[in-house]
């Protein structure tokens, strides 16, 4: 089959590999029709994240049709159509019994990395690095997957793909953020980052009850599918952010501040400078955490932090002071996807929410590479690469459009 | 409820160890006057280290490996895990011992051996493909909360264990607190140069508990032996370094 292949610091390749097998009796394999590629993908690209092996197959953001399930799998059936949520659940354990599957302490087949990093080992997640199990990823013809009957989501009838593959992962991250925001009537919600979870944390944030939104970015494009949304919108590069969130707030500061950036923010100064020069060490500081410092600073006495960016290891100069002094509450963590499927289903099936109106490239699996260029630097207004791993290139749609 | 506590001694170099350790201490200070320089300072510090080591009787070895030691100079090893399912189910699964090889990876049988099961044959495996029996019997046997063996006179390695069975709090299970103390040929370098071939006692027993949680709650361990990827010559070698780490 073929398959998108992780070979080293800004190479990712297309390969002929040999087909997933059914290695447990829960397993299934899944032919897979969609997939997509993540922000937290561009972590791996650019070798931030720790333990990733040449030759590992790439992708957490997939779904497809159930071609194969192993002896002990019950609920789910061969023809079944499924979105594969990108943490490992075993569903058996303290932590998946209560929701925090992404938490999950069984499925982490090589959990010790995990511990010598960060002490305890969370779920294993697919695509996604050796210290999360190095299980194979999805942007591939065909997947393994695991614990098939704690984990795929069967798709409702008369939802296409589009609508609901960013089930996965993206959707319910934004959701889950703005959910860690504990938002009240007459909130304003401010969120740093306008790429994808940036997005739904925004669409989010109002179906949760947000009163105002004030989303953060530089790209126009991506500004502009804020507002769409009913966001208030500021550049960064323009626009003295501090100073205008507490002017548009009178003078109160936002009640919560997302952090939808994550551990390679951009950000122009000394202190930019100083953690972008660490960073290249992979040893000095591995996050480059602009936007976090910055959600601390802005965000209001007594608020809340929320953070569905990606850090991997360590950040320097967080202001602790600040966090104290000003009583914020911090939330965050991998997405629980589970607990928000069936919900997040519901506000698509009644048309509140639109997932597909992020995609701006639709791709064959062949231009993987080139999805990969443009989602990073975002060139030709990138905002979401959506891949077709059984598209012909040949007789594709041209690049970019709808 | 009581819990028995093991003695660690401040002190975990064996006699044997210090004066190696000493030792090679002070033949790199000589080295490092010779050498002078750089490379003479740092030959020197790393030799004012393994001295002071040696004299305060915390081995550098230990330190390093995170070995613990008794009073009486054995190993000790002490882990804990909590799984989530009823004391009596794991006090019971524990109990018959023919079953602690299915999780413990350096064990390779358990045969108990008369009717009340109390006395026990066990075969383990040793570095370098080598492996040691011993007769061990049931000191204490406190269902549901506690059992304690010792292994009988004639052992390679003398040995003793218990594990305590506590309820956790908020229905999260039991847990289980396992101490095991042992006393490895040639002392704590023994124990060092296990380490070293990948062999840690301490580590192994977290694994062990490990796959005993799995094999309980979930019922097998996950796994991604097999699964395709890009891989070509040396880079197998690489994740295999990874996958080294895992606890299968």
């Amino acid at each position: 089959m073929k398959a998108v292949v992780w070979n080293g610091i800004n190479r990712v390749s297309v390969e002929r590999v040999p087909d997933p097998e059914l290695l447990q009796p829960t397993d299934a394999i899944v032919r897979v029709t969609a997939t997509a590629i993540c922000g937290s993908d561009l972590h791996l690209l650019d070798g931030y994240v720790p333990s990733m092996v040449h030759g590992d197959i790439l992708g957490h953001e997939f779904m497809g049709e159930v071609v194969e399930v192993g002896p002990e799998v019950r609920r789910v059936k061969v023809g079944d159509r499924v979105v594969v949520p990108f943490p490992i659940a075993c569903g058996k354990c303290w932590y998946c019994e209560h929701g925090l599957t992404s938490l999950c302490d069984n499925s982490n087949p090589n959990p010790k990395l995990a511990e010598a990093l960060w002490g305890y080992s969370p779920a294993g997640l697919y695509g996604y690095s050796h210290i999360t199990g190095g299980y194979a990823g999805g942007q591939a013809q065909f997947a393994r997957t695991v614990y098939a009957d704690e984990n795929l989501y069967k798709v409702p009838e008369g939802l296409t793909d589009e609508q609901v593959l960013f089930l996965t992962d993206i959707f319910p991250t934004g959701y889950m953020a703005a959910e860690n925001c504990n938002i009240h009537p007459g909130d304003v919600v401010a969120v740093f980052g306008c790429g994808p979870v940036g997005q739904f944390a925004i669409r989010s944030a109002f179906l949760l009850g947000a009163e105002r939104v004030i989303a953060i970015d530089r790209f126009p494009e991506r500004l502009d599918l804020a507002r769409q949304a009913g966001a208030e919108t500021l550049n960064y590069e323009t626009d003295p952010v501090f100073e205008r969130l507490k002017e548009m707030t009178g003078g109160r500061g936002p009640d919560s501040v997302m952090d939808a950036v994550g551990l390679e923010a951009h950000a122009g100064g000394p202190g930019g400078l100083a953690d972008a020069v660490k960073q290249t060490t992979r040893v000095l500081e591995s996050d480059r955490p602009h936007a976090f410092r910055a959600a601390i600073m802005a965000c209001r006495k007594g608020g809340t932090v929320s953070v569905p960016g990606v850090y991997g290891g360590l950040a320097d100069k967080i202001p602790l002071g600040a966090f104290v002094n000003k009583g914020l509450t911090m939330k965050t963590g991998q997405t629980h996807v589970h607990r928000y499927l069936d919900r997040l289903t519901g506000h698509i099936q009644r048309g509140e929410i639109d997932p597909s109106v992020i995609i701006t490239h639709r791709l064959s699996i062949d231009e993987a590479p080139h999805g990969y260029q443009i989602f990073k630097h975002k060139h030709e207004g990138c905002i979401k690469c959506v891949l077709d791993p059984w598209a012909d290139p040949e007789d594709h749609e041209p690049v970019g459009t709808k | 409820m009581t819990t028995q506590t093991e003695q660690v001694s401040p002190q975990n170099s064996s006699p044997a160890e210090r004066l190696l350790f000493g030792g090679l201490g002070v033949g790199l200070i000589l080295l490092s006057l010779r050498q002078g320089g750089q490379s003479g300072i740092l030959l020197g510090t790393g030799g004012a280290l393994l001295i002071s080591g040696a004299a305060l009787g915390r081995s550098v070895g230990s330190a390093v490996t995170r070995v613990q030691r008794t009073e009486d100079d054995n190993i000790i090893v002490q882990r804990a895990v909590t799984i989530g399912k009823p004391v009596d189910e794991i006090y019971t699964f524990w109990r018959n011992f023919e079953n602690l090889p299915h999780f413990m990876s350096h064990l390779e049988s358990v045969r108990v051996q008369d009717g009340d099961g109390r006395r026990s044959h066990w075969v383990a495996k040793a570095p370098l493909g080598t492996s040691v029996e011993w007769d061990a019997e049931i000191t204490e046997d406190e269902p549901g909360r506690r059992i304690a063996w010792r292994s009988l006179e004639g052992a390679t390695v003398p040995n003793e264990g218990h594990v305590d069975f506590r309820p956790a709090p908020g229905n999260r299970g039991t847990e289980l607190h396992v101490s095991i103390t042992y006393r490895p040929p040639g002392g704590t370098l023994g124990a060092v140069v296990a380490r070293i071939l990948g062999e840690e006692p301490g580590e192994q027993v977290g694994d062990d508990l490990r796959r005993l949680k799995r094999r309980l709650e979930v019922g097998q361990e996950p796994t991604t032996e097999g699964q395709p990827s890009g891989r070509k010559g040396a880079m197998k070698a690489e994740a295999k370094m990874y996958d080294n780490r895992r606890t299968t």
